[in-house]
């Protein structure tokens, strides 16, 4: 490929919004048939130039140039005609309607439904991403569901694509089959502009690298040539400091687990078999394994949202299996749950409302029955100064921040009270790195500070950085615990019942 | 009391008749909410068309015109509320609700020169042999164009949703206005387009109301037609095929129990009339709760406010 002549040059795009500039002077280029990466935290303006690529956004000033033509898109129709396409976070799927229709919608000029049919099981075949088009959006997995927007973009044989962080809901195998076809792509000559937290992934995958902070370009580099922490260290523009602590598994134990087994509630859940472990006080206990294997299970028990035998979960040998969150709060074991929005936060109330939710008990925000807002205020207040969560203040309400930010807010609000145990899952799920980096040094912190902690994650990495002892949670078992210190990528794999089932580490840097 | 002189042919024809106002207004509603819009000002668009389609009858002596303008009134109606809740982005519910205030006041103020008024007739349409079928030609075969045209309707609008992509599009802005805005879709002219058929239909229903079936002008005559079928959209699970069996079952109701009454069975006059509504919302309650598909599923987006944040 030439570097004379790029698929795409962008030059000094510029858009701002009431407030803040999105966008300032940028420019980059993607030559054809390569994967280009594009950086940066959470509010670094990336999401607005793929949109303003996408023809969604007009830009205040610059230019685009396709194919060396001139390239300004009126609206997504125009952009797809030019022959870019993109595949989207969220937002962009109908659940109620079925896989061909989806696909359809996203076409300038559809076939008629059964030619469509046969059409989108053959680029499913050629390109090894199984999708059936007559099954309805709505009960798809979050991989298949992506599956349903690659397909759609690539029946269109796009010259450009464009992925906005493709792999923060999928699975490691559903990564490795992404990752599969994305190289596909890319040596029949489609260009990739890939935005993605994970840093590990931009390494193994991407040729180039464009580098956003607040809106301009700050760095352009060879991803495969520089680590992850350089990387991550030009996005947030300072060092970055790994997570410390001094370790501890001697201290007394704190919460006991044994002979956990619940049978599945829904059709889709997984029921928890045998489960059985400790943890004790300055301990963090890293649970690993793909989501869907009994995370969500588990943790409802741990948080008393699903009750049990009494004595199935013991804290401070006193038997709590069969009491409410309520009671478990006030007893000092806390909990932040995977999603954001709908379980640990309440989408349309305010940061302070959402305080006074969980924090009413332990921070002593309430009165004879009555709710001391000036309290719950000031708590909310302290959670978004402690956590440098971004947002005007503690009065907006919780949807209106970026999932990191609330994800701050979420685990900053159990933090804060104090907890003698606290269970996450999934803590950094969708965070950019020095965020993440923040949460698990905080995490590492109420560690030190005596309580015991238990970190459900997918991501293998952050288990190894931050656990003392590490388990692996598949299909509803749990391995028996063992040192996090000295495990390998092998001991791992078997531990989760063979290393074909997960993909460890990414490019394992 | 009397039973004989309920004649069954007789019914099952006036049924027909009774029907169709509800049947029209429903299947714009239905279009309406597809598209993602809660209105709830079905009832004061049926009003404002049943006096706009007398009024211009009245004055060209021509229903059909008449029915043209009875359309026209209810989307201009209708027009009301698109711009409040698409363009400011007002609640849906209140708007809806203020809508039919409204409808009922300018309907009153229109009529106050058309009571006691006879509009000009509207004739059956001769369909030949078919008509002449002993029983069977005047149930079914001997009516005006308008019961006909509902029912063409029904089947127009199942084929519209299910086939056309332009019905594919409407589903998809009903189901999620941000997929469909990020994929490039015009949600709110879309929205505004569905509204209009809502109400343009609604006048419809409620023209054929003042025009044949009573056929006279009276303040507030739609009494309630409006509200039941909201009712028949919603239980009839955004269905066109289920809006009809419900607009037939509430008219067939009404009808009967016109007869009963006229029987005198000994059951007071009150709770017969409001047998029609109670017995209709009962059935089509048990209809919908019997299966939950996604396709009986409410369209997702219904009543919310979408706002493009690009």
């Amino acid at each position: 490929m030439t570097k004379a002549t790029p698929l795409l040059l962008i030059e000094g795009l510029t858009k701002a919004y009431p407030g803040v500039v999105a966008n300032k002077d940028v420019s980059f280029s993607i030559g054809a048939g390569k994967v280009h990466a594009l950086l940066g935290e959470n509010g670094a303006g990336k999401s607005t130039l793929v949109k303003t690529i996408y023809g969604l956004v007009r830009p205040d000033a610059g230019s685009m140039r396709l194919h060396g033509e001139p390239y300004a898109p009126a609206d997504p129709n125009a952009a797809r005609a030019a022959g870019v396409a993109m595949v989207f976070q969220h937002f962009s799927l109908f659940d109620a309607l079925d896989v061909a229709e989806n696909i359809a919608l996203g076409m300038q000029d559809p076939p008629p439904r059964s030619t469509l049919a046969a059409k989108i099981r053959e680029v499913s075949q050629t390109y090894g991403l199984p999708l059936d088009p007559g099954r309805t959006v709505g009960d798809l997995s979050a991989g298949e569901r992506q599956r349903v927007e690659i397909i759609r973009c690539l029946l269109q044989a796009p010259k450009l694509l464009i992925m906005d962080e493709p792999t923060s809901v999928l699975t490691p195998q559903e990564v490795e089959i992404l990752f599969r076809t994305l190289r596909k792509l890319a040596s029949e000559g489609t260009a990739i502009l890939y935005i993605s937290h994970k840093l590990e992934e931009i390494r193994g995958l991407c040729d180039s690298a464009t580098v956003l902070r607040l809106g301009e370009v700050v760095d352009t580099c060879t991803p495969s040539e520089v680590s992850a922490r350089d990387l991550a260290e030009m996005m947030v523009g300072q060092t970055l400091i790994t997570p410390t602590r001094v370790g501890g598994t001697d201290g007394a134990v704190v919460l006991e687990v044994t002979g956990l087994s619940l049978p599945a509630s829904t059709n889709f859940g997984t029921s928890l078999k045998e489960i059985g472990f400790q943890v004790r006080a300055g301990e963090v206990l890293g649970i690993g394994g793909v989501a869907g294997n009994g995370q969500d299970e588990l943790l409802a028990v741990l948080s008393g949202e699903t009750v049990t035998d009494a004595d199935t979960v013991r804290m401070n040998s006193q038997p709590i299996g069969a009491m409410g969150p309520v009671e478990r709060r006030r007893l000092g074991v806390l909990a932040a749950p995977e999603e954001r929005l709908g379980h640990a936060a309440a989408p349309d109330l305010s940061l302070t409302e959402n305080a006074m939710l969980t924090g009413a008990q332990r921070r002593g925000l309430t009165r004879n029955g009555f709710l001391n807002w000036t309290k719950a205020r000031a708590f909310a207040t302290e959670i978004i100064e402690a956590f440098d969560v971004r947002t005007p203040g503690p009065g907006h309400v919780a949807r209106s921040l970026s999932g990191g930010n609330l994800q701050k807010f979420v685990i900053g609000r159990e933090i804060l009270q104090d907890p003698q145990v606290l269970v996450v899952n999934q803590p950094t799920w969708g965070v950019d790195a020095s965020a993440a980096a923040a949460i698990r040094q905080a995490l590492l912190d109420l560690a030190t500070k005596g309580a015991a902690i238990i970190v459900i994650s997918q991501d293998l990495d952050e288990l190894m950085e931050i656990s003392d002892t590490f388990a692996a949670l598949n299909e509803g078992r749990l391995s028996s615990p063992r040192p996090a210190a000295g495990l390998s990528v092998e001991d791992i794999g078997l531990m989760l019942g063979g290393a074909h089932d997960l993909e460890v580490g990414h490019g394992a840097a | 009391m009397d039973l004989s002189v309920i004649n069954p042919a007789l019914l099952i024809a006036s049924l027909m008749v009774a029907s169709t106002p509800i049947l029209l207004a429903a299947l714009g509603e239905l279009i309406c909410e597809k598209s993602g819009v809660l209105n709830l000002g079905v009832e004061g668009m049926m009003i404002t068309g049943a006096i706009c389609g007398f009024a211009v009858a009245v004055e060209t002596g021509s229903p059909l015109l008449g029915f043209l303008g009875a359309a026209l009134g209810g989307a201009v109606l209708a027009l009301l509320f698109a711009v409040l809740t698409q363009v400011l982005l007002a609640n849906q519910v209140a708007s809806g609700l203020a809508l039919t205030l409204f409808g009922l006041g300018i309907s009153a103020l229109i009529g106050q020169g058309y009571r006691g008024v006879k509009p000009p007739p509207t004739g059956r349409i001769d369909l030949g042999p078919l008509s002449d079928i002993p029983v069977l030609g005047r149930v079914l075969f001997s009516h005006d164009w308008v019961v006909y045209f509902g029912l063409a309707l029904v089947v127009a609008i199942w084929a519209f949703l299910k086939f056309s992509r332009a019905g594919l599009v409407l589903r998809a802005v009903g189901e999620s206005a941000e997929a469909a805005h990020a994929l490039g879709y015009k949600v709110v002219r879309i929205r505004i387009a569905a509204i209009l058929f809502g109400g343009a239909c609604s006048g419809l229903g409620g023209a054929y109301l003042s025009l044949i079936r009573v056929p006279q002008w009276t303040d507030g005559m739609t009494a309630g037609a409006g509200w039941i079928a909201l009712a028949i959209v919603v239980f009839g699970s955004w269905r066109p095929g289920r809006v009809l069996v419900g607009a037939y079952l509430f008219g067939g109701l009404t009808v009967l129990q016109l007869n009963l009454q006229a029987a005198q069975l000994p059951v007071p006059v009150e709770v017969l009339s409001m047998s029609p509504f109670v017995l209709t919302i009962v059935v089509l309650v048990i209809i919908s709760a019997r299966r939950r598909g996604a396709s009986g599923a409410a369209p997702a987006m219904l009543g919310r406010i979408f706002h493009a944040s690009s």
